[in-house]
C-alpha cells in the first residue's frame, strides 16, 4: 500500500524533471513472436545499472541461471540457462526486450521467469517470505531497471 | 606418537575425498552398502536414471557420510535413542514398551513410508504415525510436525533402515493421494513460476548459482545440513524450495506436503535408505 503510493508520488515527482513515462506490464504490445518494439520507458537504458540488476540477488539474478564471460569478476554463474555472450549479435532488440519482461512469450514453457508481468501466478507469495501476497504483485523488475538490463544485453556482441 | 596419529587421520580424509565423486561407491560404517544410482521406476517417463542427493555433494560432503563418527547427523540420532526408552503421557508408556528395540521393531518401517493406513483411511507419513501412537498410545501430546523432537526420532526409524531399497507403493488405495502429490510436483509456483520439475528433472546436474541441482531425492532424509547444523525434515525441505519460488508455501504436515512427500518418495524406488544423510 504505502509502497504503491510512494511509487505513484515518485512517478509524479519525476515527471515534472524529465517527464519519464512509463507503460505498466498490461501496455505492453507484443507481436505474434512475443518480441516488444517500444521501450518501457522514454529513458534511455543505463547498460551499467543494468549489468549491476543482472549480478544483484535481490534484482534480477540473472546469474544464476546464465554465464556471461564479462561478468567473470561476479562469482557463482549458474547453467540452467543459455550463455549470454553474443546475445545482441544473435537477437534483435525487440526480440531481447521481449525475453526479459515475458520470456515465455517467446520461448514456449521455459524454465526462465517473466521480469515484468503481475498476474497468472498460482500462490504467489510476499518476496521469499513463503507467506501470501496480499494486494497487488509487483513486477520482479521496474520499468527502468528492464530497459537497462536490455541495455546491457545490447553490449553483448560477437 | 600424536603426530603420527594425526598423519593417518589425514592420510584418510584425503583418500576419501580424492575418492568421492558422483560415481563414488557409498558404504557407510564399511558395512552398509548403498545404492545411489539405479534404473528408474516404470512411472517416470523424463529420467533414465535416478541417483541420490549424495552423488552430487562434494567429496568432503560425501565424506561425512561414509562413518557414523564423522556424520554430525548421529548426535540427534542418540538424543532420539534416549527419546525412544522415556515414558510420557498418561499411559505410562514410552515406544520402546510396544516396539521393544528399535533396530528390531523399526528395521524395514522407513522403507516403505509414506504408506497407506487402512483403519485411518489415509496416507500417512512416519511422523503422522509417530503422533498417533503418542496420541492414542501414549496419552501424551503430538510433536510438532517439524520440531526436532520429531526430526530426530524419523532419523532414528530411518537409521535402522539403512542401505534397504526405498519401496514406497503407488498403487490401489493409495493411488489418489500420490495423484495429488504427481500434480503438485509439476505445478509452476509463485511469481518465478517454478515447479519441482523445472529444478529437479529437467535441471539436476546444472548449477543454479553456487547449487549443484541435484533430483531432489528424499531417500536421505532426514538430512543434516551443514548450512543450519541440525537434522532438516523433508517438508522443512520441501517448505523452502517452494518459497525459493516467492509462492505462498504449504505447511509442515499438510495434505499437499502429504501427497508431495507419497509421490517424491516413489520416484526413489530402488534407492536405498539413507537418513541421516550430510547434505550442504
Ligand atoms: C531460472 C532460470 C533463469 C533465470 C533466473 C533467468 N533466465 Fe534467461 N533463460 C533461461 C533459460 C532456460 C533460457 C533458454 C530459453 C529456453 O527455454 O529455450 C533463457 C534465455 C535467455 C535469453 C536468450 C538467450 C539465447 O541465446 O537464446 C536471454 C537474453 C535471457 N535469458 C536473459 C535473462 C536475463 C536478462 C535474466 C534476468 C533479468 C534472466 N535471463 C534470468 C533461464 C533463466
Ligand atoms: C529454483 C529451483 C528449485 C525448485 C523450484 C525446487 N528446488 Fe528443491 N532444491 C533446490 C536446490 C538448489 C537444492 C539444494 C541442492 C540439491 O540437493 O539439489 C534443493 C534440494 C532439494 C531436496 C534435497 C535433496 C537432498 O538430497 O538433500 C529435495 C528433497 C528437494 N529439493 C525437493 C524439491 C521439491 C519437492 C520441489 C517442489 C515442491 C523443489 N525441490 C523445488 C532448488 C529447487
Amino acid at each position: 500500500m504505502q509502497q504503491a503510493a510512494c511509487a505513484a508520488a515518485c512517478l509524479v515527482a519525476s515527471m515534472g524533471l524529465v517527464q519519464a513515462a512509463e507503460l505498466a506490464p498490461a501496455d505492453l504490445s507484443y507481436d505474434e513472436a512475443g518480441h516488444l518494439q517500444a521501450p518501457l520507458t522514454d529513458m534511455p537504458g543505463d547498460p551499467a545499472n543494468g549489468r549491476k540488476v543482472m549480478a544483484t540477488k535481490s534484482q534480477g539474478n540473472c546469474i544464476s541461471c546464465h554465464a556471461i564471460s564479462e561478468m567473470a569478476d561476479v562469482p557463482f554463474h549458474g547453467e540452467v540457462g543459455p550463455l549470454l555472450d553474443g546475445v545482441a549479435s544473435r537477437y534483435d532488440e525487440a526480440m531481447i526486450r521481449g525475453i526479459v519482461t515475458h520470456s515465455k512469450g517467446v520461448f514456449e514453457g521455459t524454465v526462465m521467469p517473466s521480469y515484468y508481468k503481475v498476474d497468472g501466478f498460482i500462490r504467489p507469495g510476499e518476496g521469499f517470505t513463503g507467506k501470501p501476497k496480499d494486494g497487488p504483485v509487483d513486477p520482479l523488475l521496474t520499468a527502468q531497471q528492464v530497459e537497462d538490463v536490455v541495455a546491457y544485453l545490447m553490449t553483448l556482441t560477437d | 606418537m600424536r603426530q603420527a596419529w594425526l598423519g593417518i587421520v589425514v592420510g584418510v580424509a584425503f583418500a576419501g575425498a580424492a575418492t568421492a565423486d558422483e560415481f563414488a561407491k557409498l558404504v557407510v560404517n564399511g558395512e552398509i552398502e548403498m545404492v545411489t544410482r539405479t534404473q528408474a521406476p516404470d512411472h517416470m517417463e523424463a529420467i533414465d536414471e535416478i541417483r541420490s542427493g549424495w552423488t552430487f555433494r562434494t567429496g568432503e560432503t560425501q565424506t561425512l557420510q561414509m562413518d557414523d563418527f564423522d556424520n554430525p547427523g548421529m548426535v540427534f540420532v542418540e538424543q532420539a535413542v534416549e527419546a525412544w526408552a522415556v515414558a510420557e503421557g498418561g499411559m505410562g508408556k514410552s515406544c520402546a514398551d510396544c516396539h521393544g528395540d528399535v533396530a528390531d521393531g523399526m528395521k524395514g518401517v522407513r522403507a516403505v513410508y509414506p504408506k497407506w493406513n487402512e483403519t485411518a483411511g489415509e496416507v500417512r507419513t512416519l511422523e503422522m504415525q509417530i503422533n498417533d501412537c503418542r496420541t492414542t498410545r501414549m496419552g501424551a501430546d503430538e510433536w510438532s510436525y517439524a520440531g526436532d523432537p520429531m526430526t530426530n526420532m524419523v532419523a532414528l526409524v530411518s537409521s535402522v533402515s539403512r542401505g534397504m531399497p526405498v519401496n514406497v507403493a503407488n498403487d490401489g488405495p493409495a493411488s489418489e493421494t500420490w495423484a495429488l502429490g504427481k500434480e503438485i510436483y509439476y505445478t509452476r509456483y509463485g511469481q518465478l513460476e517454478l515447479s519441482c520439475a523445472n529444478c529437479h528433472e529437467e535441471n539436476y546436474d546444472n548449477y543454479i548459482r553456487a547449487d549443484h541441482l541435484s533430483q531432489g531425492q528424499i531417500n536421505g532424509f532426514p538430512t543434516y545440513r551443514l548450512k543450519n547444523a541440525k537434522l532438516n525434515s523433508v517438508h522443512s525441505r520441501f517448505k523452502g524450495c517452494i518459497r525459493d519460488t516467492r509462492a505462498h508455501t504449504f505447511s509442515p504436515g499438510s495434505p499437499e506436503f502429504v501427497a508431495l512427500e507419497l509421490y517424491v518418495a516413489t520416484r526413489g524406488n530402488g534407492l536405498s535408505v539413507e537418513g541421516p544423510s550430510v547434505r550442504n
